[in-house]
C-alpha cells in the first residue's frame, strides 16, 4: 500500500499545508507562476482528455494530474537555460519548462504546427531551445541522456544543471543504475527526480523496487531525499538545494517525490489495482488545493489573482484547441524528412 | 597482407597502422573543434582496448578523454545528452558485441530523437566499435552486427578497409551532425597503409573501387576487402579479371558505384563477414537484382559466415567466416553460372 503519511527526511515535515517558511521566501510573482503552471498542466490535460474521448486525437495519453507540484516545484528552482529529460507522462514537465500549450495541443492532434510537426505525439514532445531534451516512450531511458547532458555541461563549463524526471517504474531498470552511478562517479551537475506516483501501470512501486528508491542515494555516495511530492514548497526547497549543489560542482542528488496520479495509467485503465478510498485519500491532498490554502492563509495573493490567472488559462486553452483543430495535417511527402540532418 | 590504396595521392609515402590513422583523425578533430571529446571504457589510462586512443589522455587531459565505468547504456546516453546540448562526442564501445547492452539508447533514443522531435534536435555523435572475427576471442567478442544498425533509420553506418579510408571516414563522421556508427575491424587495426600527411576527408556514402576488373565484381567492405583483393590477384594469373568494390558506407549506400561495376562485369559476388543469412549482403544483392537484372549474366552470389556463433578453436573460427579460398571459389562459380 501507498504510504499514507508522508514524512520528509529533510526536516521540513509539518502540518499538511505548512510551508515551513518556504512560501515566505518566494516572491508574489513566483507564487503566481507556480499557481499558473500547476493550473495550466491540469487544464491542459483535462482538455486533452475531453478531446481524446471525443475521438479528436489518438494514441496514448498519460496524465500527470495530481502530480503537478513535482514538475512545477522543480522547474521553479531551475534557471531558464538548464536542461531536463522527461518521461511518457511528460506534459507537466513540458509546461513547467515553459512550453506553449497551443503547440503541445497541436502535437497531440498530430498537426504540422505541433512541437514535432506531428511526428512525435504526446510521448515525444521536446524543445531543445527551452532545455527540454524530450519526453520519452521508454521507461528509464531519459536518465543516461540526462547524465550525458550533465557531462556536456561539465566539459563545456556552461554552468547548467540537468534534471532527469522519471517514475517509480524506472527504478528497476538498468538505465537508472548506469545513469546515476556514472553521474555520481563523475560528480556531474545532475539531479535525479523520481516521481513516485505509486504505480507503474498496475504494478505497485513497492512490488517493483526491492527497497525505497531514495535509499539508493547512500549506495551511490550521493545525497538523497524523500519528500511529500504534493507539497509544492517542500518540492521547491529540496530541488533548489539539490540544483544549487549541482551548480556549485558538488555532484548529483537523488530526490524521491511521493505523489499520485489521480487518473489511470492512460485514457484506458484497468481500474482493478487500487481502491476508491485510496484515490479519494490522495485527491484530498491535491497539490493545487494545498497550495491555494497555504497562500490564502498567508494572505499573499487574493482571489482576484487566482481568478485572473484562471481566466487567462481558459482563454489560452480555448486558443490551443482551436489552433490545433484549425492546423493542417502533415502531408505524406514529409515521411522521410528529418531522419537526418541533410 | 598487402594493402592497396589506389585513392591515396601519389605524394603519400608515409605508412602507418590503421589504429594510428584513427588516432590521428580523433586528435586532428579535437584540435579543430573544442567541443569534440572521447568517452568510453578504458579510452584514457589504458589507451583504448585496441590502442586507438593511446597517448590522447596525456595530451588532452581527462576533460577531453573521459574514462567511464563498464556501463554501455550510459556510454551511449552520455553521447546523446552531450550531443543534444552542444558537444560533439566520440563514444567508444570496447567491442561492438557490447552494443546489445546499449541498444535502447542507440536505437530508440539516438537514432530517433531528431525525427521524433520534428527535426529540431541535432546529434553530432560518433559511435566507434571494433567488430569482426579471427582474433580467437570467441562468440561474444567477434560478431559482425552491422545489419542490426543499418536497419534503423536515423543511423549512418561506415567501415574502412585501409588506414587511409579509416582516417578520412572517421574525420567525416566526427564532423557530421548525425549519429554515425563506425565499425572498425579488429583484425586490421595493425595493418599498415599509406596515409598522407595533412588534411583530407573521405566522404560518407561514397564507395571505392579498390581494384578494377572486367569479368566479375566483388562487392564487399572492411577486412573482407583484402580477401577479395587476394582472390583477384590469384585469379589474375589465370587471366580472370576481378573488380573489387569496397562500399565503405553501408548507410547511405553508394548504389550507383555498385551498379556501375555490375553493369560492366555482368556478374556479382557479395562478400561479407557477418552471418550470411539476413546479413547486409542480402540488401546489396537485392538492389543489384532489382536495378540491374537485365545486365546480369549469372545470379548474384553471397558469401558470408556460417549460421553459428563464432567458435573459439582456431580451425573452427577460421572456417566460420569467408577466407580468400572461398572468395576464389565463389568467383569461379559466378563465372560458370552454376551453383
Amino acid at each position: 500500500m501507498a504510504e499514507q503519511q508522508p514524512v520528509s527526511t529533510n526536516g521540513r515535515a509539518g502540518g499538511d499545508d505548512a510551508s515551513n517558511g518556504v512560501l515566505e521566501q518566494l516572491t508574489d510573482d513566483q507564487l503566481r507562476w507556480i499557481y499558473q503552471i500547476m493550473r495550466r498542466i491540469r487544464r491542459f490535460e483535462e482538455t486533452a482528455e475531453e478531446a481524446f474521448r471525443a475521438a479528436k486525437m489518438r494514441g496514448a495519453l498519460h496524465f500527470y494530474i495530481g502530480e503537478e507540484a513535482t514538475a512545477t516545484g522543480v522547474c521553479a528552482a531551475l534557471d531558464d537555460g538548464d536542461f531536463i529529460t522527461s518521461t511518457h507522462r511528460g506534459h507537466g514537465h513540458c509546461i513547467a519548462k515553459g512550453a506553449r500549450m497551443d503547440k503541445m495541443m497541436a502535437e497531440l492532434f498530430g498537426r504540422t504546427t505541433g512541437y514535432c510537426g506531428g511526428k512525435g505525439g504526446s510521448m515525444h514532445i521536446a524543445d531543445i531551445e527551452l532545455g527540454n531534451l524530450g519526453a520519452n516512450g521508454i521507461v528509464g531511458a531519459g536518465i543516461p541522456i540526462a547524465t550525458g547532458a550533465a557531462l556536456g555541461s561539465k566539459l563545456r563549463k556552461d554552468g547548467k544543471v540537468t534534471v532527469a524526471f522519471f517514475g517509480d517504474g524506472a527504478g528497476p531498470t538498468g538505465a537508472f543504475h548506469e545513469g546515476v552511478n556514472v553521474a555520481a562517479t563523475m560528480n556531474l551537475p545532475a539531479v535525479f527526480v523520481c516521481e513516485n506516483n505509486q504505480y507503474g501501470m498496475a504494478t505497485h512501486a513497492d512490488f517493483a523496487n526491492a527497497a525505497p528508491i531514495h535509499n539508493r542515494g547512500p549506495a551511490y555516495g550521493i545525497p538523497s531525499a524523500s519528500i511529500d511530492g504534493n507539497d509544492i514548497f517542500e518540492v521547491y526547497a529540496t530541488a533548489k538545494e539539490a540544483i544549487d549543489r549541482a551548480r556549485r560542482g558538488e555532484g548529483p542528488t537523488l530526490i524521491e517525490s511521493r505523489t499520485y496520479r489521480h487518473k489511470g495509467h492512460t485514457v484506458l485503465d484497468q481500474k482493478n489495482y487500487r481502491t476508491r478510498e485510496e484515490i479519494a485519500e490522495w485527491v484530498s491532498r491535491d497539490p493545487i488545493e494545498r497550495f491555494v490554502r497555504a497562500v490564502n492563509e498567508s494572505e499573499r495573493l487574493d482571489e482576484d489573482d487566482f481568478q485572473a490567472i484562471d481566466g487567462q488559462i481558459e482563454l489560452d486553452i480555448e486558443h490551443a484547441v482551436a489552433f490545433a483543430e484549425a492546423s493542417p495535417w502533415p502531408t505524406v511527402d514529409v515521411i522521410e524528412r528529418d531522419v537526418y540532418v541533410e | 597482407m598487402a594493402v592497396t590504396t589506389p585513392q591515396a595521392p601519389e605524394t603519400a609515402t608515409r605508412e602507418i597502422f590503421m589504429s594510428e590513422a584513427l588516432r590521428e583523425a580523433i586528435d586532428e578533430e579535437m584540435t579543430r573543434d573544442a567541443t569534440v571529446f572521447v568517452v568510453g571504457e578504458e579510452v584514457g589510462v589504458w589507451g583504448g582496448a585496441y590502442a586507438v586512443t593511446q597517448g590522447l589522455l596525456e595530451k588532452w587531459g581527462p576533460d577531453r578523454i573521459v574514462d567511464t565505468p563498464i556501463a554501455e547504456a550510459a556510454i551511449a546516453g552520455l553521447g546523446i545528452g552531450a550531443a543534444l546540448t552542444g558537444s560533439r562526442p566520440i563514444a567508444e564501445f570496447m567491442y561492438s558485441d557490447f552494443m546489445g547492452i546499449a541498444m535502447d539508447q542507440i536505437v530508440n533514443q539516438a537514432a530517433k530523437n531528431r525525427y521524433m522531435f520534428g527535426g529540431k534536435a541535432k546529434l553530432p555523435l560518433t559511435y566507434r566499435a571494433p567488430f569482426g572475427a579471427g582474433t580467437g576471442n570467441a562468440a561474444q567478442h567477434t560478431q559482425s552486427l552491422e545489419a542490426w544498425f543499418v536497419h534503423v533509420p536515423g543511423l549512418k553506418v561506415i567501415t574502412a578497409s585501409t588506414p587511409y579510408d579509416a582516417k578520412g571516414l572517421l574525420k567525416s563522421a566526427i564532423r557530421e551532425d548525425n549519429v554515425v556508427i563506425m565499425f572498425e575491424h579488429k583484425a586490421i587495426y595493425a595493418m599498415r597503409g599509406h596515409v598522407p600527411e595533412g588534411e583530407y576527408l573521405v566522404p560518407i556514402g561514397v564507395a571505392d573501387v579498390k581494384r578494377e576488373g572486367d569479368d566479375v565484381s566483388v562487392i564487399t567492405y572492411a577486412r573482407q576487402t583484402h580477401h577479395a583483393l587476394e582472390a583477384a590477384e590469384q585469379l589474375a594469373a589465370e587471366g580472370i579479371s576481378v573488380e573489387v568494390v569496397d562500399i565503405r558506407s553501408l548507410y547511405p549506400l553508394d548504389t550507383d558505384t555498385v551498379l556501375r561495376s555490375v553493369r560492366k562485369t555482368h556478374r556479382a559476388v557479395v562478400l561479407y563477414e557477418a552471418v550470411r543469412f539476413g546479413g547486409f549482403g542480402a540488401e546489396i544483392a537485392s538492389q543489384i537484382q532489382e536495378l540491374a537484372f537485365d545486365d546480369l549474366d549469372a545470379p548474384v552470389l553471397r558469401v558470408g559466415a556460417a549460421h553459428a556463433p563464432v567458435p573459439f578453436s582456431e580451425p573452427l573460427e577460421q572456417a566460420s567466416f569467408p577466407d580468400t579460398a572461398q572468395v576464389v571459389e565463389a568467383i569461379r562459380q559466378s563465372l560458370q553460372g552454376v551453383y
